[in-house]
């Protein structure tokens, strides 16, 4: 796996996975299908119904997200009432930490997990290998790509960027079986196997989804069922939530629901939606001895901080801006070189990792807006992407490019924009740089099919034909053109369509 | 009425055509019309790549002729859905923070109109006297689609146009890839974006391809004609101009 640690790694990323047609299947493929469940789902509900849903969905989330001071207290005051442990994680590392000392005071061997975007964002994996405990993922799509040694490649279909046959390849290589690519014995397979892992876990460790403040509930949502297997066989559950995960109260709950499920999988509900409140009270009761929820910062605050990209925090981790996006159905998760892909994931990790070291992400867009279409809590992306392009470029907030190769590519840039803006000032500069570029065109252009000279510009012209510079512009023929239509005008003599009256009135 | 033309600097520059067709669309329709020589660019290729000074030095410029030209002028048109939603959209943005800018630009976007959606919604015409014969298929460029919200006026005045078959190719709304800067900071993408339009194009099995925004076309257009393509691509102002089933 690649990291972004220069911003020329995208590239190299990128044009890895548009070469590689097994995975240009599985992306066309699955997004394909997650996209059409999720406007079947939407057709159901009726679009009148869905924008009530968005809108109440944001509103709560305007409301939580401007009082968070509050709801997280609340929030821990509760979870700690009912006998849960707070641990409030200002970094990675502080998280990573408090989980390694705990499994190591609790002599823990093996801990399950279930799929956590959080536990991919602090890296707790290789944290808690180094400790010598074995961390086994239990979700299906987690389990492949921990098999393969890979990073998940989507917000919530980790093993995406893999076809079935990938899959039957990888569980014969590691574990050992004949090769099968039916995906409900595979799956039969993976369960026989994970099972076994589950009655050895000392400890759990899972996400949150939802985190409800009043009630000091954590709320988790899947399909599979080994959530709450991870939660509650083990004797020592962790939950990570990052400080956005809160929500007022348990009313607030089902808008959600029906928002989250439905735009991932076009589900009406989950498969299995688990209510987690504290710990047991007697030994009747089912349930781990210890719970612990950490709540992470990690660089959320800031984005609190920051009016124009607060809204990075509304974000449900839905995966539909993914699947509707057509860079990423080109590209894949993997390309955008950390945990979080697509449209989302070019807006966070600038803000998690540093706008120097993602600087190429928020430029991998088109600004088509489908993101902002299809999200369940209307985050306006575009916006988004726009303002980290605009902090990266102008604020000097990622300076700190790694090569001298991208430091004269961005001087360069830059040059281009002050020239065009001095260029486009006045009419008459403007009249002269259109001039000079068709003399360059005459004197270093090469003549197309049609004749007409353009310059071979190999980023553009090396799979398209450049559309050359019209011998007269616009503003060059618009004195006949407008002699033309006074006269028409004044003769009649086309045939005129009639306006409605008011309009000729005007 | 009296409409004053943001031609658009793609426009003026590469496709003039586009232009006259606007003109003649116009003078057709009764409609007298105005172009404004001082006029040059939107801003939106620096403010898209993040360059927010370079930008806004250009959108002032803009605004002030904008002004101009509707104290003689009913109503501004841009044949662009992505120009025009620059102006309408993204100024407010461009000049946050400076409230006297942004009514202006507020002021300026109640009459700042896309050609379709002029058109249709405020000219009631659906039927512009046109006639073209064969297979026409649309697509819907992003920020005309997405930002301004139009996808039934150009479908509408398509339909009206004597002679056209009209067809839907598959995801009409996706993107063609072209995104500015995008289509040269990331060509392979790019690339790979029209790549997957121009299949939909070849399987609706058009004559022709019309959009609203010259740039789509250029993307577009520029990659059918390297893969040896014959639709032809056209700005929906040329098929509404077009005359005894040609154009």
């Amino acid at each position: 796996m690649e990291h972004l640690d220069q911003p020329e790694t995208f590239a190299e990323n990128y044009r890895r996975a548009l070469i590689n047609p097994s995975l240009q299947k599985a992306l066309t493929t699955a997004t394909g299908k997650a996209l059409d469940a999720r406007n079947h789902a939407l057709a159901d509900v009726g679009e009148e119904r869905w924008q009530q849903l968005r809108a109440r969905a944001r509103a709560i989330k305007e409301h939580t997200i401007d009082n968070l001071d509050y709801y997280l207290e609340q929030l821990a005051a509760n979870v700690e009432r009912s006998g849960g442990h707070i641990f409030w994680a200002k970094s990675a590392s502080d998280a990573r930490q408090y989980i390694v000392e705990l499994a190591a005071r609790r002599s823990v061997k093996v801990a399950v997990k279930s799929k956590s975007m959080m536990t991919e964002e602090i890296e707790l994996n290789p944290a808690l290998e180094a400790a010598g405990i074995e961390a086994v993922e239990t979700d299906l799509g987690e389990y492949i790509v921990q098999l393969a040694n890979e990073r998940p490649s989507h917000i919530n279909m980790p093993a995406i960027h893999k076809t079935r046959g990938d899959v039957a390849d990888l569980f014969t290589e590691k574990l050992g079986v004949e090769r099968n690519e039916d995906i409900s014995e595979m799956a039969a397979l993976a369960r026989r196997v994970l099972r076994q892992r589950f009655a050895e876990a000392q400890m759990g460790i899972t996400g949150v989804n939802y985190a409800i403040a009043d009630t000091g509930t954590v709320v988790l949502v899947e399909n599979e069922g080994n959530i709450r297997l991870t939660n509650s066989l083990p004797r020592v559950h962790v939950a990570l939530m990052g400080i956005e995960k809160v929500i007022p109260q348990l009313s607030d709950l089902d808008v959600f629901i029906k928002l989250l499920s439905r735009s991932a999988s076009g589900q009406k509900i989950c498969s299995y939606v688990s209510f987690l409140t504290g710990v047991k009270t007697s030994q009747r009761e089912e349930g781990p001895d210890e719970f612990h929820l950490i709540i992470l910062d990690n660089g959320r605050v800031e984005m609190l901080a920051n009016p124009h990209l607060r809204e990075s925090l509304f974000c449900i981790r839905c995966g539909a801006c993914l699947n509707v996006c057509p860079v990423y159905e080109k590209i894949g998760g993997h390309a955008y070189g950390w945990v979080y892909p697509g449209p989302i994931g070019a807006i966070l990790t600038p803000q998690l990792i540093g706008r120097e070291r993602a600087a190429a992400l928020p430029f991998a867009s088109t600004l088509c807006g489908a993101c902002r279409d299809v999200c369940p809590v209307k985050i306006n992306l575009p916006e988004m992407l726009l303002h980290l392009r605009h902090e990266i470029k102008e604020t000097g907030r990622a300076t700190k490019v790694t090569s001298r190769l991208n430091r004269l590519a961005e001087f360069l840039e830059h040059s281009v924009f002050k020239f065009w803006a001095a260029a486009i000032k006045t009419s008459l500069r403007y009249r002269v740089a259109a001039h000079a570029a068709r003399a360059t065109h005459a004197l270093f252009g090469r003549r197309n099919k049609d004749g007409a000279r353009v310059l071979s510009f190999s980023r553009w012209t090396n799979t398209r034909e450049a559309t050359p510079l019209a011998k007269r512009s616009f503003r060059e023929r618009w004195p006949e053109l407008i002699k033309s239509a006074e006269e028409t005008a004044e003769a009649k003599v086309v045939e005129t369509i009639a306006l409605p009256t008011s309009m000729n009135n005007r | 009425m009296r409409v004053s033309l943001f031609i658009t600097c793609v426009v003026d520059q590469f496709y003039p055509q586009v232009g006259e067709a606007v003109v003649q669309l116009f003078t057709n329709l009764g409609v007298e019309v105005g172009f404004n020589a001082e006029q040059t660019c939107c801003g939106q290729p620096a403010y898209n790549t993040g360059y927010r000074r370079e930008a806004r030095a250009v959108a002032v410029q803009m605004l002030r002729l904008f002004e101009r030209e509707l104290q003689t002028s009913d109503y501004l048109i841009a044949p662009s859905g992505s120009c025009t939603a620059m102006v309408k959209n993204s100024y407010r943005e461009l000049f946050s923070g400076e409230p006297e800018l942004q009514q202006r630009a507020q002021r300026v976007g109640e009459r700042f109109y896309e050609l379709s959606q002029f058109l249709v919604d405020v000219l009631g015409v659906e039927e512009v006297g046109a006639s073209f014969n064969g297979r026409v298929t649309y697509h819907d460029s992003c920020h005309l689609l997405r930002e301004l919200g139009v996808s039934s006026a150009p479908r509408k005045l398509i339909r009206a146009v004597r002679g056209v078959e009209f067809v839907e190719m598959h995801a009409p709304d996706a993107c063609c890839g072209f995104g500015g800067t995008f289509s040269v900071k990331y060509p392979e993408i790019s690339t790979a974006m029209v790549a997957e339009k121009a299949i939909n194009i070849a399987r609706s099995q058009a004559d022709m391809v019309v959009a609203c925004d010259a740039s789509c076309l250029m993307q577009t257009a520029g990659f059918l004609s390297r893969e040896g393509s014959n639709v032809r691509c056209l700005h929906l102002a040329e098929l509404l101009a077009s005359r005894n089933g040609d154009c």
